[in-house]
């Protein structure tokens, strides 16, 4: 959905796991789906880890913790921090859909595979990527206190701990800021190019 | 610099947006049933025809069934998404390869071999397998729905350049070595993120030396370890593989093409961001014992202990091999098989399923074991039972299905059950991939028959001449 950006101050979910991949966001059995209704996808996110065969929350799962599973809203578990190698495997748009559905408006972790980082700006959940110590610092204070916060100032392009106090700088290249900030897509972008599209074409063919 | 890398994606560029991507203009878009609905359905809102039609092919293969494709689908939900690629490829003028019909397949078995993917081209598919593309010598990867939706919009994308990788294997391939366990090996060496950010060229004379059918194979997997894409520079093998197929062009223009195609490599003085080069003397035929695909060892190895893992893995590590159910230290082999799976984009070309029968042939399949052979489109189906391997597969006690994705990630009825062990020649062992609670050993073909006749996991080179 989009919407606009400019600073967010939240508590964080963690799934210190690597390599995460998007089998395990969105299982297929949920991309039958032909609308991109996210409550859906939402509510199917981490499916198999969440609920078991019977449909029963999975205690040991993070979601499912007494800490952690209240929905996000305003200031509260808007933000997922994951392990390297986020959203690896399969390009399927649903992991983002899912991930905004729930509710998450950022995801921190240290790497993030190319295709899944796409979806989730084109879906309007920022992506940022983290020094791995920044990122064992974070677990740490989540476990540490799951309430801590963590301030995600994207005119600065700045990520703070604000347990510790540690911040960092965090890639997003100016058309994209600027997008995410005035809550444009690529395709209102593209479309007012088409004559450029055009001339390729005709120095081309 | 002057990498082919660097030549088809700047020869696409039809602009750089300042800070900011590059607008990249695609020759072919894919579509499947699944990852397109909503990009269309966002066409619609907008009020938007398709830019190009001409440049956009559509076919379902997720939700086929491999029983029965002359009937509807049973699954309602399944159905209507298939039906949904056939009204959208109506409603925008469309060239759609319906299920069932002689043009349909797996996109990425289809796509090359009726000639619609092209050296030189930049393709993109809502899918990331589209890296297989890259055979022919191709610009190839995978996007998202919403990036379908801008070529859909505009027959073009924006993206940041990737940096450029090559990866050089050198050597002669051992008996019993496919593609598939070079692609293998090079995830275990790379891991799944190892080559992300990255486009791979593949080079050396194991990539020289490989069939078409094999660089179809090492290409769609670049995904695996991470990168967006990867290819292989055309060679005469290539025009080979293209002349005469279906799409490819034709007299004068063949020769054009074909002049054009020759200058696509990369420069004596070309520069990668990152170059690796890899022996295939140290490649044996291989199987994965983890969750994701970079967990693979040489099939007479042992499953890695604990104290190789880096720390940060650990957790992962061990939350894969208690949902594999192997120990570390293991060797797999001997391991009691209960399904095998030939087919998917990675391994259900003719090729493989020769490699199949050649192990099969004058042996039975193992009584307990179930086996799903799946050609990945109609024309390789004809192909099966023109050189007769049918018979052979059939003598054997194994049944063709029907083309299509199948158990690679069973969004059809072919879903591996809970807990049991499946070896297959798909590309992914995630936890769940082939079914819920499904565990998944990926291997070549080969490795898929030699489990499939004696029951366990075997060295293929055991059964070979």
């Amino acid at each position: 959905m989009k919407q606009k950006f400019n600073i967010i101050t939240s508590t964080c979910i963690p799934l210190p796991l690597e390599n995460v991949d998007t089998d395990q966001i969105i299982p297929a059995r949920f991309l039958k789906a032909t609308t991109r209704e996210e409550s859906f996808f939402g509510e199917n996110l981490f499916r198999d880890w969440r609920y078991d065969k019977e449909n029963q929350p999975k205690q040991d799962f993070v979601f499912n913790k007494p800490d952690f599973k209240e929905a996000p809203r305003e200031g509260v578990h808007q933000i997922l921090v994951a392990g390297k190698n986020f959203g690896s495997g399969s390009s399927r748009e649903h992991a983002a859909w899912a991930i905004a559905g729930y509710g998450f408006r950022v995801v921190i972790s240290s790497f993030f595979a190319d295709i899944h980082k796409n979806n989730e700006l084109n879906n309007f959940v920022l992506p940022v990527v983290v020094s791995e110590a920044f990122l064992a610092e974070l677990f740490q204070s989540i476990a540490a206190n799951p309430q801590m916060q963590v301030e995600v100032n994207v005119p600065e392009q700045k990520v703070t701990n604000l347990a510790t106090g540690r911040s960092e700088h965090f890639e997003l290249n100016g058309y994209k800021k600027y997008c995410l900030m005035n809550a444009l897509d690529d395709i209102d972008f593209l479309l007012e190019n088409t004559d450029k599209i055009e001339d390729w074409e005709n120095v081309n063919k | 610099m002057n990498t082919l890398f660097d030549k088809i994606w700047d020869k696409h560029v039809v602009q750089n947006v300042p800070d900011g991507p590059t607008q990249l203009y695609i020759d072919r878009l894919y579509c499947h049933e699944v990852t397109s609905p909503q990009a269309f359905a966002g066409m619609r809102e907008r009020g938007l025809k398709c830019f190009r039609p001409d440049h956009i092919y559509c076919m379902p293969d997720h939700n086929t069934p491999t029983h029965d494709q002359d009937k509807p689908i049973e699954d309602p939900i399944g159905r209507t998404q298939v039906e949904t690629l056939a009204k959208n490829a109506k409603d925008f003028g469309l060239r759609h390869f319906g299920m069932g019909q002689k043009d349909n397949g797996i996109i990425h078995v289809v796509g090359p071999e009726k000639g619609l993917s092209l050296p030189g081209m930049t393709i993109v598919c809502g899918d990331s397998h589209t890296s297989t593309h890259g055979a022919v010598g191709a610009v190839a990867f995978g996007i998202g729905t919403s990036e379908v939706e801008m070529v859909l919009a505009s027959q073009c994308i924006l993206q940041q350049k990737p940096k450029s990788m090559r990866i050089n294997i050198e050597g002669k391939l051992g008996k019993g070595v496919t593609a598939k366990d070079v692609a293998l090996y090079l995830m275990s060496q790379l891991t799944t993120s190892g080559a992300t950010g990255y486009f791979v060229e593949y080079a050396g004379q194991v990539v020289r030396d490989m069939t078409m059918e094999g660089r179809l194979t090492l290409c769609n997997l670049s995904i695996e370890m991470g990168a967006r894409g990867g290819f292989v520079a055309p060679d005469e093998k290539t025009f080979e593989y293209i002349k005469g197929r279906e799409y490819a062009p034709k007299g004068a223009d063949w020769d054009k093409a074909v002049a054009y195609w020759k200058t696509l490599k990369s420069g004596d003085d070309a520069v990668f961001d990152k170059e690796l080069t890899f022996q295939a003397a140290d490649i044996e035929p291989r199987v994965t014992y983890g969750t994701n695909p970079g967990m693979g060892i040489g099939i007479t190895e042992r499953i890695p202990t604990i104290d190789t893992i880096p720390s940060a893995g650990v957790e992962s590590y061990k939350k894969s091999l208690q949902y594999m159910g192997f120990e570390a230290g293991q060797s797999l082999l001997g391991t009691p098989v209960d399904y095998v799976f030939l087919g998917a984009c990675t391994n259900g070309r003719i090729e493989d399923f020769r490699a199949f029968a050649s192990i099969v042939k004058g042996r039975r399949k193992a009584d307990h074991v179930i086996a799903w052979l799946v050609p990945g489109s109609w024309l390789v189906d004809a192909q099966i039972r023109q050189e007769g391997i049918d018979k052979i597969l059939t003598e054997a006690g194994f049944e063709i299905r029907q083309p299509g994705c199948s158990a690679c990630l069973a969004m059809n009825d072919d879903k591996i059950p809970a807990g049991k062990l499946s070896v297959s020649t798909s590309n992914r062992n995630f936890e769940g991939r082939q079914g819920p609670g499904a565990r998944t050993v990926l291997a070549s073909p080969l490795v898929a028959a030699a489990a499939a006749v004696t029951g366990v996991i075997t060295d293929p080179r055991t059964l070979m001449n």
